[in-house]
């Protein structure tokens, strides 16, 4: 892959105006989308990389999320076009009985960074939901979050029903205040995250990209 | 509506723990704020499903709570104890469910009195579950109703101290958080918060008077505990947690302007500008909170309490006893020392006060805004202000002077990486408009429809 040196750095300083004019430069000058798309994730992967050092703080990581989605906007028709297939599809949401977001979202920001195609269903969300928007949008991946010791049991229901509904391959992250590795052992989960940032590599080792 | 134009408290050396100037005094006898620092227990239940199978399980889990908390305060020759119950979603929804674990709570403290002695009161705080809804539905629908059942029915049951850790503006606060977004913390806060905390503590106020009890007060739980938190996960600047907190103090005020009298909730680390405030007894935690949830201010959040508690421990097996019991034995023995200090006197007390202020106060921006003299300067500057969108920015900005005096005096430590965020924050609240209306028109159009009904907020 041939480096844009601006359209990264555009990414990994939030630039917005830089990012969406360097996309469209670059598409106009017959790059190929999926090119370009390597420029822009090497920007967010820096971008993850810092906010992981404890470099930056989450505004920053946002700010460079919406230059990445407002050149997104413009390269995702080219990358459709082109066949593009995302590096995975994720679902995410809190689970059934829970309303806290705050992690879920964050952890959403953090594997749209990393190029991952995220479907948010929400909070509150029951098993079914969840297994419902895998099947729709064909997921390699469920992220489930919980901030209640007494929500903790709904991902187990969740990952029961996932397991009920034969989803071909489909893992399921689980994370959370309350949630661990043992927890997450003990309900069958594939994976668990104690932060956003590990979230990331979780799913690319989960689904090897 | 009670207006409080000028602090209670003015001065720090009166903004102690164990004192207040307008103190609650129990059916049991107990004067919170009278001059005795009482331990206030909170428990919840075991990792576990809450409905109708597991119910009678979850009354023993209740049962056993209360059964051992008392002994082992009777034991340890406890002043008095205050109970928490605060609901798990579920139990607010379900009304009933709530009041099966009321009833238990009631007949336990009772039977303790009759057997020991033990003078007790018992908080109940229902969830604030109207966000249930999205966007939340604030002042009508199933969970409003369920809501206001609980509290009128464990009122009607013998339970004198009503909270609610409420939720109004937290669906646009959130987002703030994320983008450290000082205008739409205070839309949130001072705007949309102010506005339902109006409309929620009125209804509560009410049901008090008609069964003789007691709004406690409210807290920026889902607010300014969760910038703590982001805070503390590195998310966030802690500086940006600092202010946060301090115009968090502005919509917990709401509560008392509408008739709470204390003992604040627990987890508002903002009582003690509330204290300062108000003169009402209020409630903190901090180092023996650690089973429920980690912080910065583990012991400046003990310097004006006069309830002090564990937030929350899961009825699990310790090595020393149940969790909830060994809990309960920490804040005795932490009230023990502050009651000790009391007694040899207000010079003793404010040793002890400023050690604890002190201790905390170097380490982190959130704690140095939380000492006594931050705590009556915060007070002062919300007081002043004509309106709550005025305290929320004039608060803002003297919290950010406030950790400027401390980084350059040296009695406060902040991370290089944070300091730029000073700046930040200063600037982005000093151009904010002057009044209320130019506010309100600034920040509306920023707000997501799909996350938030202005209309809920007559907005």
């Amino acid at each position: 892959m041939k480096p844009i040196p601006d359209l990264t750095e555009a990414i990994k300083t939030g630039n917005r105006a830089l990012a969406t004019e360097a996309t469209q430069r670059e598409l106009d000058a017959g790059n190929s989308p999926q090119e370009i798309l390597a420029a822009l994730v090497a920007g967010m992967d820096d971008v993850g990389r810092r906010f992981k050092a404890n470099e930056i703080f989450v505004p920053e990581v946002l700010i460079a999320a919406r230059a990445m989605k407002e050149a997104m906007a413009i390269l995702e028709p080219k990358l459709v076009e082109a066949g593009y297939e995302p590096l995975a599809t994720a679902v995410i949401g809190t689970v059934q009985g829970d309303l806290h977001d705050i992690g879920k979202n964050l952890v959403a920001m953090m594997w749209k960074g990393a190029g991952f195609n995220v479907i948010d269903v929400g909070t509150n969300v029951p098993p079914e939901r969840f297994v419902e928007a895998a099947k729709e949008h064909s997921a390699q991946v469920i992220g489930l979050s919980a901030l209640l010791t007494t929500t903790m049991p709904a991902m187990k229901q969740t990952v029961d029903a996932v397991n009920a509904a034969e989803l071909n391959g489909v893992k399921v992250v689980i994370g959370g205040a309350p949630i661990t590795q043992s927890f997450a052992d003990e309900i069958g989960a594939d994976g668990f995250a104690p932060d956003a940032a590990s979230a990331v590599d979780r799913v690319r080792d989960l689904v090897g990209v | 509506m009670v207006s409080f134009s000028q602090p209670a408290i003015a001065s720090s050396d009166e903004l102690l723990f164990g004192r207040s100037p307008r103190p609650l005094t129990t059916r049991s006898g107990m004067v919170l704020g009278g001059g005795t620092v009482y331990p206030e227990l909170n428990f919840t239940l075991p990792t576990m499903t809450v409905e109708p199978a597991t119910l009678d399980q979850i009354d023993e889990h209740y049962r056993q709570i209360i059964q051992d908390a008392t002994r082992r305060a009777a034991e340890l020759h406890a002043p008095g104890l205050i109970v928490e119950f605060e609901t798990v979603p579920p139990m607010t929804e379900h009304p009933d469910w709530g009041m099966r674990v009321v009833d238990i709570l009631i007949d336990g403290l009772e039977k303790a009195r009759d057997k020991d002695g033990l003078k007790s009161v018992l908080r109940v705080t229902p969830n604030d579950n109207r966000e249930f809804v999205r966007p939340p539905q604030m002042r009508s629908g199933r969970y409003w109703d369920a809501m206001v059942e609980l509290f009128e029915r464990a009122a009607a049951a013998g339970t004198e101290l009503l909270s609610i850790e409420s939720v109004g503006g937290k669906e646009v606060h959130d987002d703030a958080l994320q983008m450290c977004d000082v205008g739409q913390v205070i839309f949130a806060l001072c705007v949309l918060g102010e506005r339902d905390m109006r409309f929620l503590w009125t209804q509560i106020h009410a049901i008090t008077e008609r069964h003789g009890v007691h709004c406690a007060g409210d807290t920026a739980c889902g607010f300014a505990n969760t910038a703590m938190v982001l805070a503390e996960q590195k998310m966030i600047p802690r500086v940006f947690a600092a202010v946060d907190r301090a115009i968090s103090a502005v919509r917990s005020l709401v509560a008392y302007e509408c008739g709470a009298v204390g003992p604040g909730k627990d987890c508002g680390y903002e009582n003690i500008v509330l204290k300062a405030i108000t003169g009402f007894p209020m409630a903190h935690e901090g180092k023996s909170a650690t089973c429920a949830h980690l912080s910065p201010v583990g012991n400046v959040a003990a310097c004006a309490c006069d309830t002090w508690s564990n937030e929350s421990v899961q009825h699990l097996k310790l090595l020393g006893a149940m969790a909830p019991t060994c809990s309960l034995e920490s804040l005795i023995y932490d009230c023990r020392l502050m009651n000790e200090a009391l007694a040899d006197g207000q010079p003793q007390a404010r040793q002890l006060r400023d050690w604890l202020a002190r201790s905390d106060a170097i380490h982190d921006p959130q704690a140095y805004i939380l000492t006594p003299d931050s705590a009556v300067r915060l007070a002062k500057v919300i007081t002043d202000a004509p309106d709550h969108y005025r305290a929320g920015k004039a608060v803002a900005l003297e919290s950010v002077a406030l950790l400027r005096e401390g980084l350059e005096t040296d009695r406060l430590r902040i991370d290089e990486r944070e300091r730029p965020w000073l700046d930040t924050i200063e600037q982005a609240a000093a151009d904010l408009p002057d009044d209320a209306e130019a506010f309100i028109a600034q920040q509306t159009p920023m707000v997501d429809p799909a996350k938030c009904d202005l209309g809920q907020y007559e907005l």
